[in-house]
């Protein structure tokens, strides 16, 4: 079973900030979205996503809001906060950092 | 902002945890549902689409946990839940609770009390202004006498010339008599004489009214008189009214100018009034350089020692004494102590060993709990075993275990300090005579500290009883309960352990309180060299217009001791200025006139005591050879002088004392009588003593002294009524029997030795409970093993044998420990022991014997209990 470590270490944070960047999302759209986005290499486990988006909230980076999805059923959206928005400017910047280094060290060898 | 998010998502948290669980299903729910209808819709089967969600989203109830434990306030349900199981645990096994929670309340408890006391007394700083630059001063006389009184010559010229202290001030004891007013009958009290400027030296004001000026500290000023807050609301109801009226004190008219305020006890609480000491003393008693009779209190400037200070007034003291060579009683230097040291030096050393014992009865207590713990957790090895076989976590199931052994020792906490504020009540009534008994109390601090000890006590016991379960061993717990085996032997050697550390703290404690209680009773059974039972004594002090004269005295001594003396069931009377064993009081310097002259600037000094010719008999002291003053020498003509059997043999070793003459102020007196020892205090050896006739009418105060052949305390209001009738202006104090004045001179040993003994008493009925337990439970283990061993023959008295011998084992072990130890603290409290050996061998014998007879008693019942094991039944246990 593939479980969050399986990406690299920290991403999924910057995977669900990013992906609600633009519109506020709920827990189901934001595991589709990203399979879509990245052409399904990124195989989440769709459960692991709630404990990472409840802790981002207790954080304080996201906020969540009960309001009726397109089906028509009540669900938790989640948005972005100020400092949310800060912290995604910052682990956008330190992936960038990050996977130059990696790829530098890789096609260097 | 970011903080403020964060605080109201704690606060919803905290209070709508419910809520927001029933929320994060429903948004679980949402999002598997939402799944399964796309599978649906791509084709799949209801049944396949479920699975297929499933098999994407993982284990819900997982997942829920983890989505959980990223709310705030997680680690407080997860307490909550410990602290349900752990009571639901206790509450199984209520006796075991019960016992435990006595025991560390008892060790809290104690503990708490006496901390509290060393606190208060030893630590808190006084509540003066900047106290820690405020020191006692002495005279340093002689290498026998180097904290010696001040003489008033030597204060003044200290005041004159010192440069590093900023305030000096004179203090002196003063018994006061304050005449009723009103109706209200007199009192005598003790008072104190201070310069003008000693309120300003403590750094403290009056609460009502005016401190004391220059003004008010000379002979020619009017009265003036400051009263502490007790006074004023016991005896004037707190009236401010009474500020700038009149009070008579001994006789003479005081304004009370001030009041001071309530927490001001100084040196303690019995001191209730000050006056100005320039006023009330004559100016040639304040001008004697020779004449120790003051306390001085010094404030030193900011950033001068304290060794300084005492160097600049030892070379004032010095040019005092160059410049009276003729005489002998000026001292060459000066001394000092910081103040709080000089308040309470004396009680430190028996404060600190009961805090030790106390914190020794702690320990016994902790290590009592954590051996009741490791045999729960013996008992339940087979459910730990299980638990982490399916997978329970080493840390929660130590995070369970402390949890309990914290449960024990809070609720143990909780009803020790309840203890502790009986234990503290009852020693402030108690000990009234202790210095700043009056501030000792349990605030926050101490509560503080009570939570530190609850926690530390929990860490202890729990985490040795946690050392005792080895996780690792899992599958030898699984298999080691299998039919027919004994438990592990590790677990036993850890208890066994416990058990010797127990009883040698044990041993320390008893032989330590042997020793204060022998040197006690020893203390008790000296003989104080007088007659104890029946005689009734009071402090009088006969002051006022109407005895200026020695005559008057005179007169008033033989009329009270006639009219006393023809009260029905009294033997004898008599008037001393101090009896045996009420102190020191005073020495006298004397010369033997028949001896060549003393080098100049040399004296002999002697304990001096003033006399009526009745009072040897009164007192049943033996005189020894000549007779007691002549009672028809009176005045002028009184010059007769008696003296003990060591003061004959120390100043006259070679001839015979009788007709020949002491020199003593001013005065020759012939040697009439020589009569035997008696001791100033029970705890010295007698000193040489010499008697006056108190009728030269000299001496105004000392205690008068009544024999009875039945109960003396009957006779206590008949004579104070004599005195009433007398003079209504005089008032008698400390109206005791020798035995009851005796008893309380020996307080202090007796509080010290009953409370050791208290606490050793303890640690005894603790190791003796623990050792019954820890075998109790040996032997319950061992139950098939017994009865295998029976039924294969085994006597009876080898089975009683083999667990007494196991059981005892641990017990000589930390006997022999405890012997060890007692040898370093019986070194520590050799200065509190009184006709004592510290190494007193009947008191190591009788504690080891003691010892050894609660552990085989303690041992007995479960041994017995074994080797009375049924095989048949034994074997059918498990």
């Amino acid at each position: 079973m593939g479980k969050p470590s399986d990406l690299v270490q920290g991403t999924l944070d910057l995977l669900i900030l990013k992906t609600i960047q633009l519109e506020p999302m709920h827990g189901w759209a934001i595991a589709k979205r990203i399979q879509q986005v990245s052409g399904e290499v990124l195989q989440v486990q769709q459960g692991s996503l709630y404990p990472a988006l409840h802790r981002l909230e207790q954080q304080g980076w996201i906020k969540a809001k009960w309001a009726e999805s397109e089906t028509g059923r009540q669900a938790k959206f989640y948005a972005l906060t100020a400092a949310g928005r800060g912290q995604l400017e910052k682990e956008t910047s330190n992936w960038n950092r990050l996977s130059a280094a990696i790829d530098l060290i890789v096609t260097e060898a | 902002m970011r903080w403020f998010a964060q605080l109201r998502m704690r606060m919803q948290m905290l209070f709508g945890r419910g809520k927001a669980a029933v929320r994060l299903d429903e948004e679980l729910r949402y999002h598997l549902e939402e799944q399964i209808a796309e599978n649906i819709a791509g084709g799949m089967s209801a049944e396949e689409a479920r699975y297929a969600a499933m098999r994407a989203f993982g284990n819900p109830a997982l997942l829920r946990e983890q989505a959980r434990a990223t709310w705030s306030w997680t680690w407080l349900e997860l307490l909550l839940r410990d602290v349900r199981y752990g009571v639901r645990t206790l509450a199984r096994t209520p006796g075991f609770a019960a016992v435990a929670i006595l025991v560390m309340a008892l060790g809290i408890g104690a503990n708490v009390a006496l901390f509290t006391v060393v606190r208060s007394v030893l630590l808190k700083p006084l509540p003066f202004k900047d106290p820690d630059r405020l020191m006692m001063l002495y005279e340093n006389s002689s290498e026998q006498f180097p904290y010696n009184a001040i003489a008033g010559g030597v204060f003044a010229e200290w005041q004159k010339q010192n440069r590093s202290y900023s305030n000096l001030s004179l203090i002196g004891d003063a018994e006061l008599n304050l005449s009723g007013a009103g109706g209200q009958l007199p009192e005598k009290m003790r008072g104190g004489n201070c310069t003008w400027n000693f309120l300003d030296t403590l750094g403290v004001q009056p609460a009502l009214g005016r401190n004391f000026t220059s003004a008010d500290d000379q002979l020619s000023a009017n009265g003036t008189v400051l009263i502490t807050w007790g006074l004023w609301k016991r005896r004037f109801g707190g009236n401010p009214a009474i500020l700038n009226q009149s009070i008579r004190l001994n006789g003479r008219p005081y304004t009370v100018i001030g009041i001071l305020p309530a927490w001001f006890a100084y040196p303690d609480a019995s001191t209730q009034l000050w006056t100005p000491v320039y006023h009330d003393k004559p100016a040639e008693v304040m001008a004697k350089v020779g004449f120790h009779m003051f306390g001085a209190i010094g404030r030193l400037k900011p950033g001068v020692a304290a060794e300084q200070g005492v160097a600049d007034l030892s070379v004032i003291t010095r040019r005092v004494h160059d410049q009276h060579l003729d005489n002998p009683l000026v001292s060459k230097a000066a001394n000092s102590l910081p103040l709080l040291e000089d308040m309470v030096g004396e009680v430190k050393r028996p404060l600190y060993v009961l805090l030790a014992a106390t914190g020794c009865v702690l320990l016994i207590a902790c290590l009592n709990v954590a051996n009741l713990l490791v045999a729960r957790a013996a008992a339940r090895r087979k459910e730990l075993a299980v638990r982490t076989a399916l997978g329970g976590s080493r840390l929660r199931l130590l995070r369970e275990r402390l949890m309990e052994s914290f449960l024990l020792s809070a609720a143990g906490g909780a009803a020790g300090l309840m203890l502790a504020y009986g234990a503290v009540k009852w020693l402030v009534h108690t000990r009234q005579d202790m210095s700043r008994v009056e501030s000792i109390h349990i605030d926050g601090f101490v509560a503080a500290v009570t939570a530190g000890l609850i926690v530390l006590c929990a860490l202890f016991a729990g985490l040795i009883s946690s050392l005792s379960t080895k996780n690792n061993q899992l599958l030898v717990s699984l298999q080691d309960s299998a039919r027919g085996s004994s438990a592990g032997h590790a677990r036993a050697r850890l208890r066994m352990t416990l058990l010797a550390a127990e009883v040698g703290l044990t041993v320390v404690l008893l032989i330590s309180a042997g020793l204060l209680l022998k040197s006690y009773e020893h203390l008790r059974s000296s003989d104080v060299g007088c007659a104890t039972r029946n005689v009734l004594t009071m402090q009088l002090d006969v002051f006022g217009a109407r005895y200026r004269q020695p005559a008057q005295l005179v007169n008033f001594y033989s009329e009270l001791l006639a009219r006393v003396r023809a009260l029905p069931g009294v033997d004898a009377a008599g008037f001393v200025q101090a009896v045996p064993g009420q102190g020191y009081w005073g020495d006298d310097a004397f010369a033997i006139v028949e001896h060549p002259p003393l080098p100049k600037g040399q004296a002999q000094f002697a304990i001096n005591r003033w006399a009526d010719p009745g009072y040897f008999a009164a007192m049943g002291i033996p005189i020894l050879r000549g007779h007691t003053f002549d009672p028809n020498r009176q005045l002028d003509h009184a010059n007769q002088a008696v003296i003990s059997d060591s003061f004959a043999k120390q100043y006259f070793p070679a001839e015979d004392p009788l007709g020949k003459h002491l020199h003593f102020e001013d005065r020759d007196y012939e040697i009439a009588g020589i009569v035997a020892d008696t001791r100033y205090l029970l705890a010295k050896d007698p000193k040489p003593m010499q008697y006056y006739p108190l009728l030269t009418g000299l001496q105004n105060n000392g205690a008068l002294v009544t024999r009875s052949s039945r109960d003396a305390e009957q006779l206590a209001l008949p004579v104070q009524r004599i005195v009433q009738e007398m003079d209504h202006d005089l008032a008698v104090s400390d109206v005791l029997t020798m035995d009851q004045l005796l008893g309380k001179s020996t307080q202090d040993e007796s509080f010290n030795a009953t409370l050791l003994v208290a606490f050793a008493a303890l640690s005894l009925l603790l190791a003796g409970v623990g050792l019954f337990g820890v075998l109790s439970y040996m032997v319950a283990q061992r139950t098939s093993e017994i009865g295998i061993r029976i039924a294969l023959g085994a006597q009876r008295e080898q089975v009683l044998l083999k667990v007494l011998l196991d059981g005892l084992r641990p017990a000589l072990f930390g006997l022999a420990l405890g012997l060890v130890g007692s040898v370093g603290a019986a070194r520590l409290i050799r200065s509190m022991l009184f006709g004592t050996q510290p190494l007193d061998p009947m008191v190591f014998a009788d504690v080891s014997a003691m010892l050894l007879l609660v552990a085989a008693l303690a041992c007995l019942v479960p041994a017995w209990r074994a080797s009375r094991l049924d095989p048949m039944q034994a074997l059918r246990t498990e």
